[in-house]
């Protein structure tokens, strides 16, 4: 990942890659909550336009985490 | 309150139930088992005369004045050295006793300059004292004799003199630095009339092994070793109690004043968190809060490259309350936001937090312990349920294996640190986990069991397989787990596996796998086991992954909910736990109550009529990134200079430029004050009224020496921002603003002025069940009912050493400088530590052609900068170490983004670099 990489996508990416080693779907749940416990609005809506527009640039699990908060 | 002297009991108390019934002068009294007849003397009310004595020594019985006599017993033996027994009567007033006492007196004084009424000491001496106690009217031996009154005075160290013409050799001060320190830096040499007090081989104070922590002084009873400000400013004639702003141990100390001038801090023996001890900073660091650089006056400009003007507080209010409103109607209202202080009082803190979630109307409120413990707080709330060490600091007597992580509390957090030591040498065992070889791993009469000496960022890996072998090997404590905690079974499937066994870990941790193993099974099967740990545990990337880590690690094997074990963390700032339990994080209301939970808000929104927002709101590295894509403009900075601690800083500075309202409220122009566009004046610890709560959730009183110099309160100045802005904010003292907190946080339901006053002080959970405060946590069952064990996978930091930045650079700080330094600097501890140095292993520095004392450059991926080499053992090959206590090194240039995935603390701990002569780097530069 490069200093570019836009914050939202680089902590999202960072808590899901602590999540690995659960079954996806608890994982993603887990991450979603982890969001929504600690995240401002605007980040959270960030992440959500980032994740639509360049899904590929979010780990699997972050990108399935952001379904469960959209 | 007139000058307090506390009272001296000759020697310490002795622990234990059994007791002793005793006669003294005809008056009865009981006392513990092994009490010293001189203690027991005390306590009935008479003070048997002595000079080599105190009560926070053991008795050494070398002056004997103390002279008492037994009936049954033959002779005059020492009352010091002597214990009781049951039904023992003794004399401590006949007329041989008093003979005695005037010939030991007499030798004395007859060596000893008659200057008394001169004498810095006059009026707080005990020789003095004593003197007149035993009625000696006559010195018989005149001073033709061969005397040490020519002996010279050595004035190197900048807070004591140190004079021995006037040293009676009573060794207290030795004993003292042994005992009560821990750092033995003082003999007594030769024997009979040649003894003297030395420190060290022929060497003056400061050249020895002296860490100026100031018990020797307060030990000495006469004026040999003397605070340089009483030889100065004279005797003080009143005091005022009051706790230590440094670090997050809490002393309490007495203020002790000469009229309103502050002469010196003494160590308070009835403080709960020090029991009369103290490190340099807080004995004696205290002369920034008078340093002329202090800004007394508000000041605004109009852009940060303008020239600021004073201006009256009123129109800097306006100035703050009109910006802020102003960003809000353009902008948003989550356009602004606050960061309060770990240096501030409780009810500072609770203020502005206040100010932000009513008056502002958001949640953009995080403060500086982000930097430092958020993932103490992440990691012990899911773990054990809330947000605090376990313990307080006298458990550490009663444990028997000490593992220390990521912490150098010789440094960092020196009086428990002696407290750690005096256990450690009565025989408990030590377990070191940190890259550097700290101070503790090899110090007088101390050696660490085990020094884990691993690779920095690696410490998940190594807490994961110190319980992988407790699990495989049989260590669980079965009947604990059962009952206590819940979630085990998963777990324990989960660190049984191989991947976390030492042997699979030793490649990346760099820790011998036996080594760690033995290390593990002594931490399981020692006996009380107690875990200690700092920053070197939570600014990583998996720093709240390794606080749970821990907090398995301690379930496992039973070492919670009593005392002499447990998990705690040594907090940094003096008021990092208080700042925390305030409501200081954006998705947290006060005693650690998450935004969303409705009951909680409405207990709030009632109390302050405003609603209050369920969703959180931006921590400090968010408000950066917002502030970057401009949809965050302004920022209310409360003591805290974040432009030089926050790591990267490089983009730090560029947020604050991008912001439309920077408002700082500091004592000094710090480094942030250059992006500030209003620069509203602070007080200091001296002027403060209120509270700040310790690293063992310990709530003590701060009380004010002196006015506000700027002539307003800190939490004044927020309520009038709020009631700006348009909401009534209002207190008349302090006492209500912790009132309002008692009456809106359970675990603070039953805190207020008078109680503390009262006590002295109080540890959280204070309330109906705990009238008195809670020493230690989870005792019966968790917070959160029962202890979670959680998996802690380990997840390999992405900042490694590369070809580029082959090097791990780690950061720390040291005894005699506080953080970014603004107090620090400003005093003569800097006679220590003049600059930031770059500590690296020789292996290194022969690769790179550097020597000891060389200017070299430090460079990560994000920025370079110079500072000079200081080659040391201590490191290991691979990694580098600073400190960041001075601007002008900024080690924090080249730190990084990256931080722990939970809690956005910054990964300080862990920077790829690389090291060159400066002049080299320079060159290629060009
Ligand atoms: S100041 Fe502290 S460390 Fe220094 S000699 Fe005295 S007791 Fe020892
Ligand atoms: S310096 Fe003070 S404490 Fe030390 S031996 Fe001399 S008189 Fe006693
Ligand atoms: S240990 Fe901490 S609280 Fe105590 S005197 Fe030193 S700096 Fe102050
Ligand atoms: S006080 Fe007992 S021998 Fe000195």
């Amino acid at each position: 990942m490069t200093e570019e990489t836009p914050p939202q996508v680089r902590l999202a990416n960072e808590i899901a890659v602590q999540f690995h080693h659960r079954p996806p779907e608890q994982a993603a749940q887990a991450i979603a909550q982890h969001i929504r416990m600690f995240w401002d609005p605007r980040m959270k809506a960030a992440l959500l336009r980032l994740a639509a527009a360049d899904p590929n640039s979010l780990d699997p699990l972050a990108l399935a985490a952001t379904r469960e908060i959209g | 309150m007139a000058l307090l002297k506390e009272p001296d009991l000759g020697t310490p108390a002795k622990p234990g139930e059994a007791t002793v019934s005793v006669e003294v002068d005809g008056h009865p009294v009981t006392v513990q088992e092994g009490t010293s007849v001189m203690r027991a003397a005390a306590l009935s009310g008479i003070d048997v005369p002595k000079l080599c004595a105190t009560d926070s020594l053991e008795a050494f019985g070398s002056c004997r004045l103390c002279l008492v006599e037994i009936d049954g017993r033959k002779g005059t033996p020492a009352s010091c050295t002597t214990p009781v027994s049951e039904g023992m009567r003794v004399r401590t007033q006949t007329p041989r006793l008093e003979k005695l006492r005037q010939g030991v007196m007499e030798l004395y004084i007859s060596d000893h300059p008659l200057d008394c009424l001169t004498c810095a000491a006059n009026g707080d001496c005990e020789l003095q004292d004593m003197s007149g106690v035993v009625g000696l009217r006559q010195v018989r031996y005149g001073y033709e004799g061969e005397n040490h009154l020519d002996l010279e005075k050595d004035t190197s160290n900048p807070y004591f003199d140190f004079d021995p013409s006037k040293c009676i050799a009573c060794s207290r001060c030795v004993r003292a630095c042994g005992e009560v320190q821990g750092t033995f830096a003082l003999t007594i040499e030769g024997r009979g009339f040649e003894s003297k007090v030395s420190a060290g081989a022929g060497e003056m104070f400061f050249d020895s092994e002296c860490v100026s922590c100031g018990a020797c002084v307060q030990a000495c009873p006469t004026a040999t070793l003397q605070e340089k400000s009483v030889v100065d400013l004279g005797m003080p004639n009143r005091t005022v109690l009051t706790t230590c702003a440094y670090c997050g141990v809490g002393c309490s100390f007495k203020a002790e004043l000469r009229g309103d001038e502050l002469v010196r801090m003494v160590p308070y023996k009835d403080g709960g968190a020090n029991e009369g001890h103290s490190c340099v900073k807080g004995r004696f660091a205290f002369g920034y809060a008078t340093h002329p650089d202090r800004v007394t006056t508000p000041m605004v400009r109009d852009s940060i490259d303008d020239e600021w003007r004073e201006v009256d507080w009123d129109t800097a209010i306006n100035r703050v309350a009109s910006g802020f409103r102003e960003l809000q109607d353009t902008y948003g209202q989550g356009a602004i936001g606050g960061i309060t202080s770990s240096r501030c009082t409780n009810e500072e803190v609770y203020v502005v937090q206040k100010m932000v979630r009513a008056a502002f109307g958001n949640n953009n409120v995080d403060t500086c312990a982000r930097v430092c413990h958020s993932p103490t707080g992440y990691g012990l709330k899911q773990t054990f349920g809330t947000s605090a060490g376990t313990q307080d600091f006298r458990s550490v007597a009663q444990a028997d294996v000490i593992v220390v992580i990521g912490a150098n509390p010789t440094d960092a957090h020196p009086v428990f640190a002696s407290r750690m030591k005096r256990r450690l040498r009565e025989g408990a065992k030590l377990v070191v986990l940190d890259p550097r070889r700290i101070d503790l791993v090899r110090s007088p009469y101390i050696e660490a069991t085990h020094h884990l000496q691993l690779t920095p960022g690696t410490n998940v890996a190594v807490v994961n397989a110190m319980a992988h072998v407790v699990v495989t090997e049989g260590l669980v404590d079965e009947s604990f787990v059962a009952d206590r905690c819940e979630e085990f079974e998963e777990w324990a499937e989960f660190i049984a596996r191989p991947e976390n066994s030492p042997e699979a870990v030793e490649a990346i941790t760099g820790v011998p796998a036996e080594e760690l193993r033995e290390a593990a099974r002594l931490y399981a099967t020692g006996g009380n086991a107690a875990i200690y740990y700092g920053l070197g545990v939570t600014e990583h990337s998996q720093g709240s992954t390794m606080v749970m880590g821990m907090a398995n690690l301690a379930m496992a094997t039973g070492n919670i909910g009593r005392e002499g074990v447990g998990v705690n963390p040594l907090r940094g700032q003096n008021n990092v736990q208080g700042s925390c339990d305030m409501g200081s994080f954006p998705h947290e209301l006060s005693g650690y109550r998450h935004v969303s939970d409705d009951a909680v808000r409405e207990v709030f929104e009632t109390l302050w009529d405003r609603p209050i927002l369920s969703e959180p709101g931006l921590r400090i590295p968010n408000m950066f990134d917002s502030a970057l894509d401009g949809s965050f403009r302004g920022l209310f900075v409360q003591g805290e200079d974040i432009a030089q601690s926050d790591p990267n800083i490089g983009h730090v500075h560029a947020a604050l430029r991008a912001m439309d309202l920077v408002v700082v409220q500091d004592l000094f122009l710090n480094e942030t004050a250059k992006f500030a566009h209003v620069f509203l004046p602070g007080t200091s610890f001296l002027e403060k009224d209120g509270t700040f709560t310790n690293a063992e959730r310990r709530i003590n009183r701060v009380r004010p020496v002196m006015s506000p110099k700027t002539g307003k309160d800190e939490w004044e100045v927020a309520c009038e921002i709020a009631r700006a802005m348009g909401y009534d904010m209002a207190y008349e003292h302090p006492r209500e603003i912790m009132a309002e907190i008692a009456s809106i946080t359970p675990t603070f339901a039953g805190v207020s002025f008078e109680k503390l006053d009262k006590l002295g002080s109080v540890q959280w959970p204070c309330n109906d069940s705990a009238p008195e405060g809670t020493p230690t946590m989870h005792v019966d069952a968790f917070v959160r009912g029962k202890g979670k064990f959680v998996s802690t996978p380990f997840v390999a930091t992405t900042e490694r050493s590369t070809r580029k930045y082959p090097l791990l650079l780690t950061t720390g700080r040291i005894l005699s400088q506080y953080n970014v330094g603004a107090q620090t600097r400003r005093t003569a501890n800097n006679t220590w530590h003049a600059e930031d140095v770059l500590e690296l292993h020789p292996h290194d520095a022969d690769d790179r052609g550097i020597s000891d004392g060389d200017r070299v450059s430090l460079s990560s991926r994000v920025g370079t900068t110079s500072l000079r080499a200081v080659i040391s053992e201590r490191m290991p090959v691979g990694v580098v170490y600073t400190t960041f206590h001075h601007p002008d090194t900024g080690a924090n240039v080249v730190t990084t983004e990256n931080s722990d995935w939970a809690t956005n603390c910054p990964e300080y701990k862990v920077t790829a670099v690389q090291v060159g002569l400066a002049r080299q780097a320079e060159v290629v530069a060009q």
